[in-house]
């Protein structure tokens, strides 16, 4: 990971793709470094497994968590809080932005464009994971990111490769998702910045060549 | 390289169906269930079937009534309220022998509920839902393979038996995400020579209809339906038992719920009590004949739900009240701990009944 982030470090791509898991830990990784940080949970798209689930590890660590009044309740309305806007507009904070799946949840971060790009600070990571059933091939992944884009008037500056395949995950698939995060980086012009995997995975002699940011996920209790 | 992709369970089920051969998909959204649809809406286009997001859950019904006369396969999933509204249509599936597949991925009820997940439509789905005499054919998935393997074996078993089956699903097993390999998927075809497609002069018309103008017939035809149900109890029950072999203790429990039953019951057996699971995989037909069979070694059943206690009532009658059956459950949207499940176990165990 640079050592140099952006005040602004947002996490995009399609649904699935890892966005949350990547944006807690990124933003935990932050607070070793930086006083002031939170984590914005800008997902207006899924009702389960959202940045609230992570809330202890995140008070515990003094990363703030900002997330929808609603998050994790019966109410299935997309409203982000007001209070966003603080985090976003102190220059002093580092900001971490999960948002929602596919152009449909990348919406919600249009709201913010504007302010993001007039400051210019920011790092906007397209997450993929090329085992998920619609962006299996570079060519599909350019697809949802173009369309993120779109929906969100705000340009990506680089590429995660976050392939797993959950349990089942082997080195080999990780190297087989960087090469196609590769050729999704000569697609798209922009940089493959690093490579996510479960944190067993760090010290992999196969992926000492890769850029390698670990990952701790949740116990999963079922 | 595997074979293996990692999908959300809604996402199994919508490419399972297109695996399967259905290239008709008609549904209304509503969470936590709307992934099928915007997979379809992705896929469909690009493989010559129709995505059609209907005004309502009662259109989209309507319009799978249709597609199945026509004898094609076709599918809708909802969510609970969604599948209240679909009621009437399954009813008139029913009537009219055609082969559908629904697909309800439960949230909390009654009414409008909430969005997290539950298994409070187990009663909706196993003993009708709609009105007069049927059944569904009502499979429980508990991993996200099982959510594709069982829409392929829903569509196989609606066809062979001219009846809708229905994947009665939980808002977390349609959320998470787990490795699937679809390479594995085998599915069947079935001759459907009752299908309305058209004469061509060549043969008499086919009719689909469940109006029956003389009573005498319209029982004639529900006698011949519950004939067939019959053979389906014999011949198509599906049922996992783990570590039941000594076990002096049963949980019974589907879906989501089994998953954290079998995580207690590792524990339990880690403590020392004999204790196992019997999971029913066909809800309808029920399994009845194995826990018939478990209530003559084991002394407790322990019903473990995501409800008030429904499917507690079949587990007595399958045992016909020989054992004391108890319910471990949670309602609302919430989900039993495997702590909870343990609890109510070890309790079993003591020999009180909670």
């Amino acid at each position: 990971m640079s050592n140099h982030p952006k005040r602004i470090t947002i996490f995009c791509g399609h649904y699935g793709s890892g966005k949350t898991n990547i944006a807690v830990n990124f933003a935990l990784h932050l607070r070793q470094t930086h006083q002031k940080v939170a984590i914005l949970d800008l997902d207006i798209v899924n009702p389960y497994f959202r940045t609230k689930d992570s809330q202890t590890e995140l008070d515990a660590a003094g990363v703030e968590l900002i997330c929808s009044d609603y998050a994790g309740s019966n109410l299935d309305i997309p409203a982000l809080p007001a209070a966003m806007q603080r985090p976003i507009a102190d220059h002093d904070t580092f900001c971490v932005l999960d948002i929602g799946g596919d152009d449909q949840g990348a919406v919600a971060l249009g709201r913010f464009a504007d302010q993001i790009k007039a400051e210019g600070n920011y790092d906007m990571l397209f997450v993929s994971n090329f085992f998920r059933p619609l962006t299996k091939t570079a060519q599909e992944a350019l697809e949802v990111l173009r369309d993120i884009e779109t929906a969100c008037h705000l340009p990506f500056t680089g590429i995660v490769n976050n392939s797993n395949i959950g349990d089942a995950t082997a080195v080999d698939d990780i190297l087989l998702g960087a090469q196609k995060a590769k050729e999704l980086s000569a697609l798209s012009g922009l940089p493959l910045v690093m490579t996510s995997v479960r944190e067993d995975f760090a010290d992999a002699q196969a992926l000492a060549n890769e850029n390698v940011f670990p990952l701790h996920l949740q116990e999963k209790l079922i | 390289m595997s074979e293996k992709v990692l999908m959300k369970g809604n996402e199994a089920i919508a490419e399972a169906a297109i695996l399967a051969g259905c290239r008709h998909y008609f549904g209304y959204p509503i969470t936590p269930q709307t992934e099928i649809a915007a997979y379809m809406a992705k896929k469909m286009p690009k493989i010559g079937g129709c995505f059609l997001q209907a005004e309502s859950e009662i259109a989209a019904i309507n319009m799978v009534y249709g597609v199945a006369g026509a004898g094609k396969r076709v599918m809708t999933s909802s969510s609970s309220p969604g599948i209240s509204l679909k009621s009437e249509g399954l009813s008139y599936l029913a009537g009219s022998d055609l082969p559908a597949l629904v697909v309800n991925v439960q949230r909390g009820g009654p009414g409008l509920g909430g969005i997290q997940p539950s298994q409070s439509d187990y009663f909706q789905a196993t003993k009708g839902g709609g009105h007069g005499d049927y059944k569904m054919i009502v499979l429980a998935p508990s991993s996200v393979q099982e959510m594709a393997s069982l829409t392929v074996k829903g569509f196989d078993l609606a066809d062979k038996y001219r009846m809708t089956a229905m994947i009665l699903a939980d808002g977390t097993t349609g959320q998470m995400m787990e490795p699937v390999n679809l390479s594995e998927v085998e599915v069947q075809h079935y001759e459907k020579p009752w299908a309305v497609t058209g004469t061509k002069m060549e043969r008499p018309h086919n009719i689909v209809n469940s109006l029956f103008l003389e009573p005498e017939e319209l029982e004639k035809n529900n006698f011949a339906r519950f004939e067939r149900y019959k053979q389906i109890e014999e011949n198509e029950v599906m049922v996992e038992e783990y570590l039941m072999d000594d076990a002096e203790l049963c949980v019974v429990a589907f879906g989501i719920a089994a998953r954290v039953s079998k995580n207690a019951i590792n524990e339990a057996r880690k403590k020392g009590i004999k204790v196992g699971l019997i999971r029913p995989i066909t809800l309808w037909p029920f399994p009845k004949k194995t826990l018939l069979a478990a209530a003559e070694h084991v002394k407790q059943f322990i019903s473990v739900e995501l409800n008030m206690g429904q499917m507690v009532e079949d587990i007595e009658l399958a045992t016909r009240c020989k054992r004391p059956v108890t319910l471990c459950n949670r309602t609302g949207g919430m989900i039993p701990s495997p702590a909870q499940v343990l609890a109510a176990i070890e309790e079993a165990d003591k020999g009180g009944q909670a």
